[in-house]
């Protein structure tokens, strides 16, 4: 494969073919992320997580991807017990780090803030979430669960319902199923539409977009019902939250209507946008999008640093 | 026919074809305060243009454009012209030039980018789309249009 010691900042990094690889490899990974089988490639490899925002899934996914590749992490877990505080820039903060470890992985919370670390250290560097930018580990694992279900991508169609303005892992899963050329339904209430950014990007990359505010109408032949969560926060008004994210909220009775072999995605934790009786038909995807965080980071670590291949794998 | 409607300069730096109404804005990007203390600059408002209707005119004495200057003026005055004076003639004069890449010359739009934080960076934008002109954070990839409004 071609990522061998290169950066993972955003899913365009990616072609095509090498986001196929990745997804294949990412299967054959799952009984070593089940712990049924074993492998070492990254054998005397230190990963450093450089993480300066809370987080817990993806950090730990990605320190259980390590160690089930054999690899040893250094972790910093929280911003306020490092230099940062002291005053060291993220800069110096990562040249310091690459000198510690053969590849990192950094969450950070300002925009940009990975593509910098990117360019401060000489060893790779992935990124686990900057801000509201890009996460596209996130995204490979998204599209890592519509490949198990279907089979293929090309061609699906997909509604990305909820927020879609700040939902950080919309934008570059957006941008990848243009890729693949799925169609994209955009189902959003107003004031939370696609930025005008993303939108004309999409376009630009030959994608098939419609909008269709109402759930059930965008639901209508669907593949794949990719959820994300309705921040409080981002309403003044909790009487206008209590109504959109009503509107937005999947339940069973509503599925009724949906295709046979919809599923739905979301990347957790939910609240409220999902209602639990989803959870026990066979539509509810969430639960293996979550468990396919971990192969998903093997197949990228992997590939960016992993040794040469011993035997059949 | 020949017409200066300014003093001739023997060495120095004529930016002409400015669009009508931003010689004020290349001024800030020249930095006035930095240039030669000696050297006079002149400013020509509305002057008439076959080209572009009606023009800006800026001449610098003894001062040659540095290129990251030279990026700037072509982020907001494309249709401009520099000329470099020697000895009273115009000796090269070309169309200022976008590159590719505009380092340092504009602040990133979005208030939580990296390069907005204290870091030992400089902005940087890669020029995604050209007439009009669309740059983009090389950091946290948004997009500026409105270059007037975030010259650094
Ligand atoms: N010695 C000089 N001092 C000041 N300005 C000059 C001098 N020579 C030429 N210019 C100005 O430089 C610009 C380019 O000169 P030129 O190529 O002769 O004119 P144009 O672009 O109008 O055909 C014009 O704005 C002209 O007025
Ligand atoms: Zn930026």
């Amino acid at each position: 494969m071609t990522l061998r010691g290169r950066d993972l900042i955003s899913v365009r990094d990616l072609s095509r073919e090498e986001i196929e690889e990745l997804l294949a490899s990412a299967r054959k990974m799952i009984p070593y992320a089940e712990g049924t089988k074993a492998m070492h490639p990254l054998a005397n490899k230190i990963v450093a997580m450089a993480f300066f925002e809370p987080s817990t899934r993806t950090r730990l996914s990605f320190e259980s991807a390590v160690e089930r590749l054999g690899g040893t992490c250094v972790t910093i877990a929280d911003a306020s017990v490092t230099s940062m505080r002291k005053g060291e820039s993220l800069h110096d903060t990562i040249r310091m780090l690459s000198s510690y470890a053969d590849a990192i992985v950094i969450r950070h919370p300002s925009e940009g803030s990975a593509r910098l670390a990117a360019r401060a250290s000489d060893r790779p560097v992935v990124n686990a979430g900057d801000g509201a930018g890009q996460h596209p580990t996130q995204t490979l694992l998204d599209l890592a669960t519509m490949h198990e279900a279907f089979g293929t991508l090309s061609g699906l169609k997909v509604v990305l319902l909820g927020d879609l303005k700040f939902g950080r892992t919309v934008h570059s899963l957006a941008q990848a199923l243009a890729l693949f050329g799925c169609e994209v339904v955009l189902s959003s209430p107003p004031s939370l539409a696609l930025p005008d950014q993303a939108r004309r990007r999409l376009r630009q990359s030959g994608a098939r977009v419609t909008d269709e505010e109402d759930v059930r109408r965008a639901m209508k032949d669907a593949d794949v019902l990719y959820v994300t969560r309705i921040q409080k926060e981002r309403f003044g008004d909790l009487a206008e939250y209590e109504k959109v994210a009503g509107s937005y909220r999947i339940d069973a009775a509503l599925l009724q209507d949906a295709k046979p072999r919809l599923i739905v995605m979301h990347p957790l934790p939910r609240a409220g946008e999902i209602a639990p009786d989803v959870d026990g038909t066979p539509h509810a995807a969430y639960f293996r999008q979550s468990f396919l965080a971990v192969p998903v980071r093997m197949a990228l670590l992997d590939a960016i640093l992993g040794g040469p291949r011993r035997g059949a794998g | 026919m020949r017409e200066l409607k300014i003093t001739p300069i023997k060495n120095g730096t004529v930016i002409d074809h400015i669009s009508n109404g931003l010689a004020l804005e290349v001024l800030r990007i020249l930095g006035v305060q930095t240039i030669d203390k000696d050297s006079t600059v002149s400013v020509a408002l509305h002057v008439r243009s076959g080209k572009l209707g009606w023009k800006d005119i800026v001449k610098v004495e003894n001062m040659e454009l540095s290129p990251r200057k030279s990026n700037a003026i072509a982020l907001i005055a494309p249709t401009a012209t520099i000329s470099i004076i020697r000895d009273f003639k115009v000796r090269e004069k070309r169309p200022v030039d976008l590159p590719e890449r505009i380092v340092g010359v504009l602040r990133c739009p979005n208030p939580n980018c990296i390069t907005n934080q204290p870091e030992p960076v400089e902005s940087e934008f890669e020029v995604t789309q050209r007439r009009p002109t669309v740059l983009t954070c090389a950091y946290c990839d948004r997009e500026v249009e409105d270059f007037l409004h975030h010259l650094a």
